[in-house]
């Protein structure tokens, strides 16, 4: 009893080290996943309102992450995969992408954005469909250019459905686990072993259920804490659409 | 207002003009959608190639070697010594038996799951008690909460139930209670006109006669809606499975594909067995999609926006 698990907690290099390669892991994921998926809803909404190619585009989300693990972990592998054979023709020579140290994590990064970009993009999709297309008109009435447009309507407009997928990126990514446990594993060397990797490993793997629940709730606070500033930062709650 | 500026738009965006911006528009939208659908293609070429041909022409966008030997060994329908003249590792996954957990787990899961959600979802709707509003916030509340962090608790305890390696203690936890489900349910039910039901209960209906009777029926597009994304997320579930299961009569698919890849000898994977196994596991999926595809992808516009 006491809190023994943690003080053991903020001595355990390890944990601390997990916590930078998922907030590294986060940063990619989020930033990229969330750039993409914008850019494809809006373009998305201007040229087409096919509800195929919607389809198409969800296609990823809907299969099972370990589905998404595997096929990919088979297009990087280092020998056959045909991104690296792809890579050696044209730059003359291939990268372990699962493999090194450096790539684990930008590499799995790259597996999460192609799987969840398709369904954060769709969110924004329905969130573009709010916005009266009379703000347009008045914008093009002023001489607004397609980007200004982008920039100074659509994206304030667009604040509360941003918000919402910025919380559950941040919240998907945080706590990403299929995807490393069935290509890496952690490895190589703790590279990609992310917080919840660890977390399974320590309560699972060693039966620490206490030392797991303690990483757990600490995991759990700091969510908590970036959904609150996230949520305050981007005034989720207000639209400028009133 | 709108009236003025629709014949506009109409003029300026419809007009199908071939434009620079059009160009590149489409253009970024064919590598999004071949980004995306390439991994699929390269599953079924892999699948339908010969285990130990994949890599003397690993780049070959056609089949190498073409054959269902992949199949057969997902399926466990090939011979031993035949799944190891093709590349095999011998190791057979028994694909009936994972497709059957993952049904009985996915699909009794969401059952239950919906028919609760179904009855709280009316009760916060239509039915009037104390602290109702309360209850419900704290109740949404759930939806901010992780499902990760429930598992430790969750698995503790159907540990000391002794309900691991069984159905119960895969299903039973995930099964009673979905914010989302909730939410979903009675944001729809309260869109819908009460005056059927107010008509019932002056007839002497009771709640429960007026839930099956009236209010089921009315909510039935709705109902099949989260089934499906109930049934996916359940059908798509893989940490949860791994911690409470691990012996073959209840593990689903997920879980026996990911132990598939890596209980596959290091030296020469069984890459085709693998793909194939992994194309018939996301099978359902897909025709999912294909089937409700409208559905699905309007229930995501709702869950963004409230």
């Amino acid at each position: 009893m006491g809190l023994a698990n943690f003080r053991e907690l903020v001595g355990d290099g390890v944990f601390w080290h997990s916590l930078g390669v998922t907030a590294w892991f986060v940063l990619l994921s989020v930033g990229f996943g969330t750039v993409f998926s914008l850019v494809t809803a809006v373009i998305l909404h201007r040229v087409t309102s096919s509800t195929t190619l919607r389809g198409i585009i969800l296609l990823p989300f809907l299969i099972s992450n370990v589905v998404a693990a595997l096929v990919w972990s088979w297009m990087l592998d280092p020998q056959l995969g045909i991104v690296d054979i792809i890579l050696e023709k044209l730059t003359g020579h291939s990268i372990m992408f699962l493999g090194t140290g450096g790539w684990a994590i930008p590499s799995l990064a790259a597996i999460g954005v192609w799987k969840w970009m398709g369904y954060y993009a769709l969110l924004i999709f329905a969130g573009l469909q709010t916005i009266p297309p009379t703000i347009y008109e008045a914008g093009r009435v002023d001489g607004a250019s397609e980007f200004q447009m982008f920039r100074r309507l659509t994206v304030p407009l667009l604040r509360p459905v941003l918000a919402l997928v910025l919380v559950l990126s941040v919240i998907n990514s945080f706590t990403v686990f299929d995807i490393v446990q069935v290509t890496t594993r952690g490895g190589p060397a703790n590279a990609s072993n992310v917080l919840q990797m660890y977390i399974y490993d320590k309560a699972f793997g060693q039966f620490d259920f206490g030392y797991g629940a303690a990483m757990s709730l600490a995991l759990f606070a700091l969510l908590a804490l970036i959904t609150f500033i996230q949520l305050r930062f981007t005034r989720a709650n207000t639209s400028d659409l009133d | 207002m709108s009236a003025i500026a629709m014949p506009a738009r109409t003029k300026r965006s419809r007009g199908r003009r071939i434009s620079p911006g059009r160009i590149a528009a489409w253009t970024y939208l064919g590598i999004v959608v071949a980004i995306t659908l390439f991994p699929f293609y390269w599953i079924l070429r892999t699948a339908l190639s010969n285990n130990y041909a994949l890599a003397t022409d690993p780049s070959s966008p056609l089949p190498v070697g073409f054959t269902f030997g992949a199949f057969e060994r997902a399926l466990g329908i090939a011979g031993t010594a035949a799944a190891q003249a093709q590349g095999g590792s011998g190791a057979s996954l028994d694909l009936a038996l994972f497709l059957r957990n993952s049904l009985i787990y996915a699909g009794v899961q969401t059952v239950i799951i919906v028919a609760c959600s179904t009855a709280a979802a009316y009760a916060f709707a239509r039915l009037q008690w104390r602290g109702r509003n309360v209850v419900f916030g704290v109740l949404l509340s759930a939806l901010m909460v992780p499902a990760v962090f429930t598992l430790l608790p969750n698995f503790v305890t159907i540990k000391d139930l002794g309900l691991t390696n069984s159905f119960a203690g895969l299903i039973l936890p995930g099964a009673f209670f979905s914010a989302f489900c909730l939410f979903f349910l009675r944001q729809f039910m309260l869109g819908i006109s009460s005056e059927i039901e107010e008509a019932a209960v002056i007839d002497g209906a009771g709640p429960v006669r007026v839930l099956l009777r009236i209010v089921l029926p009315m909510c039935a597009a709705p109902i099949a809606t989260v089934s499906l994304l109930m049934f996916i997320n359940a059908w798509n579930d893989y940490m949860w499975p791994l911690l409470v299961t691990n012996q073959q009569s209840t593990e689903p698919l997920t879980l026996a594909l990911g132990v598939f890849k890596q209980s596959s000898p290091q030296a020469a994977p069984d890459w085709a067995g693998l793909m194939a196994a992994t194309l018939l596991s996301a099978l359902p999926m897909l025709l999912l999609l294909f089937a409700f595809g409208r559905r699905i992808i309007n229930s995501i516009g709702f869950s963004g926006l409230k």
